[in-house]
This record gives C-alpha cells, structure tokens and sequence, in this order.
C-alpha cells in the first residue's frame, strides 16, 4: 500500500481542491484521509455518511475544587502557561490556556487540583461518492494536539485501507510546517507539494520543502496558477531542479476551480481542460508510486 | 490598539490585508505590523525595511546533569509528554515532545534537570518611516509554533507604546497557534472568500472568535467569483462586512511579485481606505 500526502506550506493552492479530484480519479481503489483538521474540507467535495463517529481524547487538562482550594497560590506561581486566574477571589483554570502538564495539581498541598483527560475533537469514517472510503476528523475550536488528530487519521486510514484491500491512500495535509504536518508526513511513500508561482508561493515551498527533506521522501510539485508570474516561475523550476523534485504539471490560473467548488464538484468533473491536466498529473504520480 | 487579522482558511488574503491595511495606515500614524504566521512568515517579502534589530528565540528544556543524578524515576513520573524517560542507567529527553512545563527540572529531588535554552526561531524587526514590522521564523523540523508567537507578541507590546497601531498578521486554522495569536487583541478582522470552502472555514474561525470573546467584522476577499452564502450568512448572525476586495486577477498578478496592491490599485485602496476608517471608528466609540 502507497501513501500519497499531499501538502502546501502556503494556503490557498489549491491544495484541497487537487487532492479532491485525485480521489475522484482513483476511484473506488483510493482511501481517502483528510489530516487538515483545523481547518478541513474535504468532505465539502466528497460527501461522506459519516457512518461512524468518535470522540477524540488527548492531553489533560486542570481543574480546581473550590471547596477544597485554600488560595494559597502555589499553584499560579509554577504554571508557566498563564493559565491560571484570579477571578472573583477564585483560582480559576483558563481552558484555551491550559496545556494540561499537571504540574499544578503536583504541588497543590491540598490536593484540590485533578485532571482530566481532554475530549479535543471527533473523527469519522464514512462511506464516499467515488466508492470508496474517507477517515476525518474535526478538531474543537481552539484544541492542542491537532498532530495526535492527524496521526489517529492517518492510522485509523492506514488500518482500513488494509482491512479493504485499497492500494493506495490519498493525504490531504494542512498548511504551514508545525505538529500537524510533521504528523502527515510521517510514513508517507510521496509527497505532492502544490504551490503557485507568486513571491509567498516559493518562500512557503522552499521552508516546506526543507522538512520533506528532513524525512527523506521523494516529492513532486503541482504549479498551480502557473501562468501567473514568468519570471517566479522560471525561479521555481530553477528551485525544483536543484533539489530534484519533479514537475508534475503547471495547471493555469483559472477561476474555474471555484465554480467547481461553488457547484460541490471536483474541477475534473467540471471541466474539459482541467481534466485533462489533473488527469495526466495523477497517472504520473502512479508512474512514480508503482512503478 | 491591537488588532489581529485571521481567518480559518489559508490562502483567503491574511497576508495581503495585513500589509496593505499597515502600509496605508502608517501614512497618516505610528504603526507596527507584526508576522505571527511563524511556520510561513510572508509579510516581510511586501514590507521592505531597514533592519535595525535581530535576537534569537529560545524555549527552555530540560537538560540532564548525570554527575548529580539519583536515577530515582521522578522525572519520567512527573512528565505529561513522554518527553523525558528513563532508559537504563539515563535520562533520555525528547525536545521536540517538551511544552517547557519545568515539573521535571523543579521537581527533581537532586537538582539535575536544569532547564537550559534551546533556539526555535528568529525574530527581526524592520523600520520603514512609520511602519515598524517585526517577523518571527520559526526553525524547520520545530513543531510547536505557540511559544514563538508568544515571545513574538511580548516583542511588539514592550518595545512599541500604547499609542502605536498594533496589526498582528495571525497563523490559518483554528487550534492553539490562533488563539495564541488573537486573545490580546482589541479587534479580530476575519478574513474570507465566497466559496464553499471558505464559508466552512470562516464559521470556523466565528465559533472561535466568539469563544474568546472577542469584537470582530468580516472582510470579503476575492468578491464577485462563487456565490453570495457567505453575505447571507453574515447577515443572519448579524456579523458585519466592513470591505469587500474585487476578484481581479490582476491583484494575483502584483501579489505574485511581492507588491503592494493599494499604490497601484483603486479597488484595494478604497477597502483598505474603508477598513481603515472602521478601525477609527471602533477606537473612538471603545477608547483603545
């Protein structure tokens, strides 16, 4: 079983969109896991069922019984989060600061503080419209370890797509280069890195680029809105060659890929050209995964 | 006055505002713009500054002393992350595990955790006439962003007065990293595009806001492609649209190079002129 990720570094790639369509091309052989989840919409374009559904626990987080409590602040004194509060004459836990080290409920001397495991989101697996099957999540607002999420996601992909006999699963990863992209790109067999030929676009390649190396996988790149700028684009092949990262495709600048969204299509059901493109693009990621 | 600009999804023009919003507002006033967006720092490629001053950025993990060590476990037993461990005769740490708690290093009987810095990332800051940018980069292959952008705010508020305008470019999404970089601000502009994509993620980013507590308004980036779900939604939770920034490829086009767009770009320059006023607006009407 191969394991595509595909990633940014940027936003707004196009990412999403491209990973949508490799799915729809994949079809039924493709298992789908969406590892952006702060911030995921995959299931915008693939419909699941959501057929199971289950809490996510990770990390602890602090509470303070006020019966017992004898404000004497020992415990504000040692938390270096801040997350400690004095409100109404009350020590007070600030949840969205707490990160649930226990040091606090340690040095209570009246042992007031407990912790609790934290419920930090949900994931799913669902049945999906290209016939085959999606693992996704969703992260409560303002929750750490989004990178254990991403790595629930993954396993849990890994483990059904095994159980089901697919060949190959597809990553949609987030943006950026922290936990939750380190967690996506542990594992995988090829990274797709999707950028577009602007100053940011490069800048966010090349930081994203240097972590892929870190862990030693082959990578391609997918241009996207490729006919936007000449002259950065000539910068990136320059980029690409040198670190030996193949060109996939250039995909043009086209608004299209919005009126696919607009519509809850993938832009190689919408339209003719992007097809063809985005077709070619997946076959020689194929080429590359299974030779 | 601080003010954070954010939204949920990446890409939609946190960037774009953050600089054009600074530049055009720093004509007429002191301003600092500062890049919270430390994994993918962009708003230095559009704001060209003199550096004037440059440190490293550290946080502090524990580091084992073996001459004074007792090996009696309590660090290992203290640890929430899996982040220091007991193998044999050692005590392994794992840095990239650690949230710089201290339990271990504070709690230990003998004294042989100290905790000792260790770099994550750069900060710079550059000075153009009134615009001041600070810029934090974080070191590739570090995971945890949150303290960065922590030191990063405590910069900008003990090295610029109250008087100063204070624009925070904020990271995308809607876990710690936003939080991080939202809960000091007076004022949160979310920025967003009307796709589907883009509704999902900004009410998202209103769940979050809201939890915080926080006034904010919405600006539409990229009017005029898609469809109108994300003005009928506004409209129904009664969340105010202060700008809207026209589809244009020719805005992509300057982008691609680096360029501010308000200069050269009458469309931009009255949302900007528009969101500018609004931030006038809220710091009468508020005192900040």
């Amino acid at each position: 079983m191969k394991e595509i990720v595909v990633i940014s570094g940027k936003g707004g790639t196009g990412k999403t969109s491209i990973t949508a369509a490799f799915a729809v091309l994949g079809g039924s052989d493709v298992m789908v896991a969406d590892c952006d989840v702060d911030a995921a919409d995959m299931h915008l374009l693939m419909e699941p069922d959501r057929k199971i559904s289950e809490d996510f626990y990770s990390g602890e987080i602090a509470h303070i019984d006020q019966d017992l409590c004898t404000r004497c602040g020992k415990c504000q004194e040692v938390c270096r989060f801040d997350a400690i509060q004095i409100i109404d004459g009350e020590y007070t836990v600030d949840s969205l600061a707490c990160e649930g080290c226990g040091y606090c409920a340690r040095v209570c001397p009246v042992d007031a503080i407990t912790n609790s495991e934290q419920n930090v989101g949900k994931w799913f697996t669902s049945g999906i419209r290209t016939g085959s099957s999606m693992v996704h999540a969703s992260l409560n607002i303002g929750a750490e370890n989004s990178g254990k999420l991403v790595a629930k996601v993954k396993s849990e992909s890994k483990a059904l797509a095994e159980r089901l006999g697919k060949s190959v699963v597809l990553v949609d990863g987030s943006p950026g280069i922290g936990c939750p992209v380190v967690s996506s790109l542990s594992g995988a067999s090829f990274v797709v890195l999707v950028t577009e030929p602007t100053v940011s676009g490069l800048h966010d390649l090349k930081r994203v680029y240097e972590l892929v190396k870190k862990f030693g996988i082959k990578a391609g790149c997918i241009v996207n809105k490729a006919d936007l700028n000449a002259e950065v684009l000539d910068d990136m092949k320059r980029f690409l060659s040198a670190e030996d990262i193949v060109l996939l495709s250039e995909i043009p600048y086209d608004d299209k890929f919005t009126e696919a969204m607009t519509n809850g299509k993938t832009i190689v059901e919408w339209d003719g050209e992007l097809e063809s493109v985005v077709r070619g693009t997946w076959e020689k990621i194929q080429e590359i995964v299974r030779p | 006055m601080k003010i954070a600009i954010a939204s949920g999804k990446g890409g939609t023009g946190k960037t774009t505002l953050s600089t054009n919003l600074a530049a055009f507002m720093s004509e007429s006033g002191e301003v600092v713009l500062s890049d919270l967006d430390v994994e993918e720092p962009n708003s230095g490629l559009f704001i060209k500054g003199e550096l004037i001053h440059q440190e490293d950025k550290y946080k502090m993990i524990p580091e084992w002393d073996k001459s004074r060590c007792e090996l009696c476990g309590n660090c290992q037993a203290v640890c929430n992350y899996n982040a220091v461990l007991k193998m044999g005769n050692t005590i392994m740490v794992f840095p990239e595990l650690c949230h710089g708690c201290y339990a271990c290093s504070e709690l230990c009987p003998t004294g042989s955790l100290p905790m000792k810095q260790k770099k994550v990332g750069e900060l710079k800051s550059f000075r153009a006439d009134n615009l001041s940018l600070v810029e934090s980069k974080l070191i590739v292959g570090e995971e945890q962003a949150v303290p960065l952008i922590r030191q990063t705010i405590d910069f900008v508020n003990t090295h610029f007065s109250a008087h100063v305008t204070k624009i925070f470019d904020s990271p995308p999404g809607t876990a710690c990293p936003v939080i991080e970089a939202t809960k000091d601000a007076d004022l949160v502009i979310l920025v967003t595009e009307p796709t589907p994509f883009g509704l999902h993620d900004l009410r998202l980013a209103v769940e979050t806001i809201r939890q915080l507590e926080k006034e904010f308004v919405v600006v539409v980036n990229r009017h005029g492609i898609g469809d109108d779900r994300v003005d009928v939604y506004c409209s129904e939770e009664n969340i105010r649209v202060i700008a809207r920034i026209p589809n244009d490829r020719k805005i992509a086009e300057t982008y691609s190079r680096g360029e501010l767009l308000y200069p050269s770009m009458p469309s931009v320059r009255r949302a900007v002129e528009s969101i500018a006023n609004y931030i006038e607006e809220f710091r009468q009407e508020t005192g900040t």
